[in-house]
C-alpha cells in the first residue's frame, strides 16, 4: 500500500479497499516513524489530518468524491495553510500561524486532498541541501549522510521515504528538480505563471513557482491538474483555459525531437551523471526519439544573473519582515531601528542575510545598472538561447546537477560551490519554461540520479509524455530506500 | 571589485539586518567570493539588448473597484508581537 | 539684495475609488484602527498586489485635463525603505515610467495668467499612520490608509511665490474635485501638499538649494510655510550661511518649519521595477473611453460660457470655479434662456445667500428650475426688479414657485394702462410742486414722480409704463 501511486491510492479509495482515515492513519505512522532519523516534516498534526481524512470518507459516503478525494499529500511549508504554522523554514515565522490559505493549499482542498503535514526546506527556499532550514537538516533517505538537495528537500525525501505519496513544492532556481533528482522521485515545476503564487510565501517573485513531486510522472500530471489554474489574485497567474495533464502521457514518442545542449555535457559533469543521462537519451532513442544536438551559449552567465536577480527581488520580498504585524520579534531593543536590527539579525538564517545583503547591495545606488540591469539582459540572452533552440527541437534534454547529493556539511561553509552547482537549473527559471527531473539511474555510491526534461512554454504535457514514455520502460522511479 | 569594512556596514543598515562589527569583515569576505563570481558578467557585452524584467511580456490584468475583503482584524492582531486598542506597537517614532 | 523665490509643488491626491489601489479593501475614511487593512495591507507572507482599475482611469482623466502625455506602457516600481506604517518595507509607487508626464496648468493670479508646467504624475499607494499618543511610551500603528490610491502630481519649479503656489494648488484641487477623481477633502488628507522652496539672488540662472516642506494640508498652511521658509532661507544665506537640502515639517503652532530628524540617514530607495506587477499597457481605445466620459473641463466651460451667454471674464470664471456652481447657472440660464440674467442672479444673488448661510451649492434651497421660473417673470414683465428680489425672498424660504408666490401676494406687475392712468392722475394732482419742477425742465422730477407712482401701486406699476405714461400726460 504504502508504495502505491497516487493513482492507484485513489482507485484502492474509490473501490473502498481502504478509508481515507485508515489510509493518512498508515502514513501518519510511517512519518512518526521515520521522521525522527529524516527531519522530512517541519509540523505534523495527526489530529487535524485525521479530521481531513474523516471528512473525505463523509464526502466519498455522500457519493461526492473526485478523483483524488481522500488521498493524502504534504505540504511544503511555504504554502500559507489556514490554521498550520506556516514557517518557511524561518525562525522568523516560527510562530506564525496562517490565518489564510494559499490558492494551491485551496485547489488542493477542493479536491479533497488530505494533508499529512508541512515539510521541511531550506529557509525562505534560499539553498540547494534543504541544510539552510531553522529545524535543521532533512536527511536523503538513500544515505543519510548525503543531503537530500534543496529547497524542496522535506518534500522530496517524504516521497522517496513514502511518507507521502504526492507532495507540494515550489522551484525557484531548481528547488523542485534538483531535489528531486538527489531523492529519486519525479519532480515537476510548471511554465511561469501555471501556478498561482498567491499564497506561496515570496523568495523571487519573478522566478518562484510551484510544482509538484510523486513517483510517477503520471502521478504528477494528476497534481497539476489539481494546482494549475488562473487566479486573478496573482497578477501573474496565466489566463488560460484549462488542460488535462494526462492526455498526452501515452502518445508515442516517434519523431520526437530531443535537444541536448552541448554546454549541459562539458566540463564539470560528473562521470556518475555523465553515463546515467547518456543511457536515458539511448532509451528514449529507443522509444522513437531523435537526438538533436543543440546550444545554449549563456547557460554559464546564468549563474551570476541569477544570483544577482534572485537576491535582488529576495531582498525586498523579505523586507515585511520587521517585527511589527506577526512572526519574530527580538526580546529587547533600545529604539525602533535597533528592533528590526535584531529582529531580522535573529529571525534569519546566515544564508538569507547573505542574500538580502547581495541583493540590498545590487540595487543600490551606484551599482543597479552594473548588477541588476546588466543581470536582466543576460536574462534576456539566456532566454533567448531557449527560443533559438526550440526551433529546432521540442523537449531538451540533460543533467539536472554536476554530481549525485553531496555529504551533509560539505559545503557548508562555502555558499559559492552550492551556487556553482545549481548551473543546469537556473537558466530555466530565468527564461521561466517548464522543467522536470525523472529518476534515471543511480552513482556508484548508490545516490539517485535524475534526467532533467525541459519543455517549451506551456507544453508540460509534451514533457509528461516523455517522462512518463520513459518511466513505463524502466524502472528507476520504483526502487525504494531502505530505511 | 572588493567590500570594504564600510560598505558592508552600510549594506547591513540599509538591509536592517544587525551585525556585530567583528563580524563585518568575515561577512564581507564571503559576500566576495560571491562578487567575484558576479563579475564574470561584466566581460559581456550587452549593449542594445532589451533588460528581461520577468518571464511574461503580456499587460497587468486590472480589478474592478469593489470591496471584497472583510474586517478581519481580530484574527490578524491575535499573532501581532503586540498590539493594543486595534493598533501594532512599536517603539516610539521620532519625527 | 534682491531674492527670486522658486517654488516647485508635489501634491498628493488621494483617489476617490471605493477599494484599495492593489486590495478589495474599503478606502473609507475614519473607521476603527486597521478594520480596513486586509493581508495585503498588512503585507502577510505570500500576498500579491492587484491594480485597481479605477485608479488607472482616474489617473489618465487627469492627465488628460492637463494635456500630458499617457504613458501607454507604465512601470510600477519599488521604493524601498523601513518605516513601520509601510508594512512591506517597501511603497509599491512609478518610477521611470510613470502613467502621466507632462501637461500644464493655467493658474490666474490676480489679472494674470500663468502656465504652470506639470512634471510627470504617478500612481502610488499611501502608507497608513502612525499614533503618536503615548501607548506606555510606544506608536500605534494603524493601517487603514495603507494601500489608499494616489495621484502624486509633481510640477516644474514655476512658482516665484507663495501666492503663484497657492493658486496652483487651489487650481489643481478644484480640477480634481471637478473631475471627480478625488472628494478634496484636506482636513482628512485626501489632498496633501510637500513643498520644494529655494531663494536666489535675481537674475542668477541656477536655482538656490531647495528645502522641501512635507504634509501641507491647507492652503493657508501651505502659504505661512513657504512664507516662513523663504524668511528662514534669505536671512540664512544674508548672514553668510548656507541652505542644507533637507526635509522640513511645518508646524502650524509655531508657525515655523523645522528639520525632519528622523528622516536623516541618507536614502537608498533602490527602485526596482516590482517583479509582481507586470507593465499597464493603455490602449488608445481606452483613453478615448476616458475622454468621452469625462466632464467639459472648466477651462473649455468658461470659454464657452463667455461665447455662448455673453458673460465677462470675471462672472465665467467665478461661474466654473465648481462643477456644481456652473451646472446650476447653466441649468437656470437655458431654463430662462437668459444667460446674463442668470450670471447676474447666480453670482449675485444666490452666491450671497449661500455665503450667508455658509452653505455649497449643491445644498442651495431654491433650485435652479425655480430661480428660472422667476427669471422668467422678470423677463415678461410679471413682477418688477424690485419685485423679484422680495420674490426670491420668499422663495428661498419656501419651497413655492414664484407663480404661486405671485399669485398669492398679489404681486402681478399692473401693466393695464388704464390702471396706471388713474394713479398717475393721483400721483399729479397730488404733487404739484413736482410737476412744476418738470415743466420748468428739471428732468429729475420725473424720477420723483415715477417713486411716487411704484409707492402708489405698491411697486406693482410697471417703472417703464409709469413713465411713458407720466411723459405723455405732462406734455400733453
Amino acid at each position: 500500500m504504502i508504495n502505491s501511486t497516487l493513482k492507484a491510492l485513489s482507485q484502492q479509495l474509490a473501490a473502498k479497499a481502504i478509508s481515507s482515515e485508515e489510509l493518512a492513519g498508515l502514513y501518519l505512522d510511517r512519518i512518526e516513524a521515520a521522521n525522527p532519523l529524516l527531519n522530512a516534516f517541519i509540523t505534523v498534526d495527526r489530529e487535524r489530518s485525521l479530521q481531513l481524512a474523516r471528512a473525505a470518507d463523509a464526502v466519498r459516503a455522500r457519493g461526492e468524491a473526485g478523483l483524488l478525494t481522500g488521498v493524502p499529500v504534504a505540504h511544503k511549508d511555504i504554502f500559507c495553510q489556514q490554521g498550520w504554522k506556516t514557517s518557511c523554514g524561518s525562525r522568523m515565522l516560527d510562530n506564525f500561524i496562517s490565518p489564510y490559505d494559499a490558492h494551491v493549499i485551496e485547489r488542493c482542498a477542493q479536491a479533497g486532498l488530505v494533508t499529512l503535514g508541512r515539510t521541511n526546506m531550506d529557509e525562505f527556499a534560499m539553498g540547494s541541501s534543504t541544510e539552510n532550514s531553522w529545524y535543521g537538516p532533512a536527511r536523503n533517505p538513500w544515505d543519510r549522510n548525503a543531503i537530500p538537495g534543496g529547497s524542496s528537500g522535506g518534500s522530496a525525501v517524504a516521497v522517496a521515504a513514502r511518507l507521502a505519496p504526492a507532495a507540494t513544492a515550489t522551484d525557484t532556481g531548481g528547488s523542485i528538480r534538483q531535489p528531486a533528482s538527489h531523492c529519486g522521485i519525479t519532480g515537476l515545476k510548471p511554465t511561469y505563471g501555471v501556478v498561482s503564487r498567491y499564497g506561496m510565501v515570496a523568495f523571487a517573485s519573478s522566478l518562484d513557482q510551484g510544482g509538484v513531486m510523486a513517483q510517477t510522472a503520471e502521478d504528477c500530471a494528476l497534481m497539476l491538474n489539481t494546482i494549475a489554474g488562473f487566479d486573478e489574485r496573482d497578477s501573474t497567474s496565466v489566463e488560460r483555459t484549462g488542460e488535462d495533464y494526462t492526455r498526452k502521457l501515452g502518445d508515442s514518442l516517434a519523431g520526437l525531437r530531443v535537444g541536448l545542449p552541448r554546454e549541459y555535457f562539458a566540463d564539470g559533469l560528473s562521470a556518475d551523471v555523465a553515463r546515467v543521462v547518456e543511457a536515458a537519451v539511448a532509451e528514449l532513442k529507443k522509444l522513437g526519439a531523435e537526438v538533436v544536438d543543440i546550444s545554449l551559449p549563456n547557460t554559464e552567465l546564468s549563474i551570476p544573473a541569477y544570483y544577482v536577480i534572485a537576491p535582488a527581488e529576495a531582498s525586498t520580498n523579505l523586507s515585511r519582515y520587521d517585527g511589527v504585524r506577526y512572526g519574530h520579534r527580538a526580546a529587547e531593543y533600545r529604539d525602533l531601528v535597533d528592533m528590526y536590527e535584531r529582529t531580522r539579525a535573529e529571525g534569519f538564517g546566515r544564508e538569507v542575510k547573505r542574500r538580502i545583503m547581495v541583493g540590498t547591495y545590487v540595487l543600490s545606488h551606484g551599482y543597479y545598472d552594473a548588477y541588476y540591469l546588466k543581470a536582466q539582459k543576460i536574462r534576456r540572452l539566456v532566454s533567448d538561447d531557449f527560443k533559438a533552440a526550440f526551433e529546432s527541437c521540442d523537449v531538451i534534454l540533460g543533467p539536472v546537477a554536476p554530481t549525485a547529493a553531496f555529504d551533509l556539511g560539505a559545503n557548508a561553509d562555502d555558499p559559492l560551490q552550492m551556487y556553482l552547482s545549481d548551473i543546469y537549473t537556473l537558466s530555466v527559471n530565468l527564461a521561466g519554461l517548464p522543467g522536470m527531473s525523472v529518476p534515471a539511474g543511480f552513482a556508484a555510491n548508490g545516490r539517485p540520479i535524475g534526467l532533467q526534461i525541459i519543455g517549451n512554454y506551456f507544453d508540460e504535457a509534451r514533457m509528461l509524455n516523455v517522462a512518463h514514455r520513459f518511466q513505463q520502460a524502466t524502472d528507476w522511479h520504483r526502487r525504494v530506500p531502505a530505511l | 571589485m572588493s567590500l570594504t569594512h564600510q560598505d558592508v556596514a552600510r549594506i547591513a543598515k540599509l538591509a536592517r539586518i544587525n551585525v556585530s562589527d567583528d563580524e563585518i569583515d568575515a561577512v564581507g569576505a564571503q559576500l566576495n567570493t560571491i562578487f567575484d563570481m558576479i563579475a564574470k558578467m561584466q566581460a559581456i557585452d550587452t549593449d542594445g539588448v532589451e533588460p528581461m524584467t520577468h518571464p511574461q511580456d503580456s499587460a497587468l490584468r486590472l480589478r474592478e473597484d469593489i470591496v471584497t475583503e472583510p474586517d478581519r482584524r481580530d484574527a490578524f492582531m491575535a499573532i501581532a508581537p503586540q498590539a493594543e486598542a486595534g493598533l501594532f506597537l512599536v517603539p516610539k517614532v521620532i519625527e | 539684495m534682491k531674492w527670486e523665490v522658486v517654488i516647485g509643488l508635489e501634491v498628493h491626491v488621494q483617489l476617490s475609488t471605493v477599494s484599495k489601489i492593489f486590495s478589495g479593501a474599503s478606502t473609507a475614511f475614519g473607521a476603527e484602527p486597521n478594520t480596513q487593512a486586509s493581508a495585503v495591507e498588512l503585507a502577510y507572507p505570500g500576498v500579491l498586489p492587484v491594480l485597481n482599475r479605477a485608479a488607472v482611469s482616474r489617473a489618465i482623466r487627469l492627465g488628460l485635463a492637463l494635456g500630458s502625455n499617457i504613458n501607454r506602457k507604465n512601470v510600477f516600481a519599488r521604493k524601498n525603505y523601513f518605516y513601520p506604517d509601510l508594512p512591506k518595507g517597501y511603497q509599491i509607487s512609478q518610477m521611470d515610467l510613470p502613467i502621466v508626464e507632462g501637461g500644464h496648468l493655467t493658474i490666474q493670479v490676480g489679472d494674470e495668467e500663468k502656465r504652470i508646467r506639470v512634471t510627470r504624475a504617478h500612481l502610488e499607494e499611501d502608507a497608513g499612520k502612525s499614533l503618536h499618543e503615548d501607548f506606555h511610551g510606544m506608536t500605534g500603528i494603524d493601517l487603514n490608509r495603507a494601500g489608499t490610491p494616489l495621484l502624486e502630481v509633481v510640477s516644474e519649479p514655476d512658482m516665484r511665490s507663495g501666492e503663484e503656489a497657492v493658486a496652483y494648488a487651489r487650481t489643481l484641487h478644484s480640477l480634481v474635485t471637478w473631475l471627480g477623481i478625488c472628494d478634496g477633502n484636506m482636513q482628512e488628507g485626501s489632498f496633501r501638499v510637500d513643498a520644494n522652496v529655494s531663494v536666489r539672488p535675481f537674475g542668477q540662472a541656477e536655482f538656490g538649494t531647495r528645502c522641501e516642506i512635507k504634509n501641507l494640508n491647507s492652503f493657508r498652511f501651505l502659504e505661512a510655510a513657504i512664507q516662513y521658509e523663504v524668511q528662514r532661507q534669505t536671512e540664512l544665506i544674508e548672514d553668510g550661511g548656507r541652505v542644507v537640502q533637507e526635509t522640513r515639517l511645518y508646524d502650524p503652532d509655531r508657525g515655523e518649519t523645522r528639520s525632519m530628524r528622523s528622516k536623516e540617514d541618507a536614502h537608498d530607495y533602490r527602485y526596482f521595477p516590482d517583479p509582481d506587477l507586470l507593465p499597464v499597457r493603455i490602449s488608445e481605445a481606452q483613453i478615448e473611453a476616458e475622454r468621452i466620459a469625462m466632464p467639459e473641463l472648466p477651462s473649455a466651460m468658461k470659454g464657452r460660457f463667455m461665447s455662448e451667454y455673453g458673460l465677462s471674464a470675471y462672472d465665467a470664471d467665478l461661474l466654473t470655479s465648481s462643477r456644481e456652481l456652473a451646472a446650476y447657472f447653466e441649468e437656470v440660464a437655458r431654463a430662462s434662456g437668459q444667460g446674463k440674467l442668470a450670471a447676474n442672479w447666480v453670482a449675485g444673488e444666490i452666491a450671497a445667500r449661500l455665503n450667508r448661510a455658509g452653505l455649497s451649492i449643491a445644498a442651495c434651497p431654491l433650485d435652479a428650475g425655480r430661480l428660472a421660473g422667476l427669471l422668467a417673470r422678470l423677463v415678461d414683465n410679471t413682477i418688477s426688479g424690485k419685485i423679484a428680489k422680495d420674490v426670491f425672498e420668499l422663495m428661498w424660504e419656501s419651497a413655492d414657485s414664484a407663480d404661486a408666490i405671485i399669485e398669492a401676494k398679489g404681486l402681478r406687475q399692473i401693466t393695464d394702462s388704464g390702471a396706471i392712468e388713474s394713479i398717475v392722475d393721483e400721483v399729479i394732482a397730488a404733487n404739484a410742486r413736482s410737476v412744476e419742477e418738470f415743466r420748468a425742465g428739471k428732468e429729475k422730477a420725473l424720477n420723483a414722480l415715477v417713486g411716487q407712482v411704484m409707492k402708489a401701486s405698491k411697486g406693482k406699476a410697471n417703472p417703464a409704463q409709469a413713465l411713458e405714461i407720466l411723459k405723455k400726460k405732462l406734455t400733453a
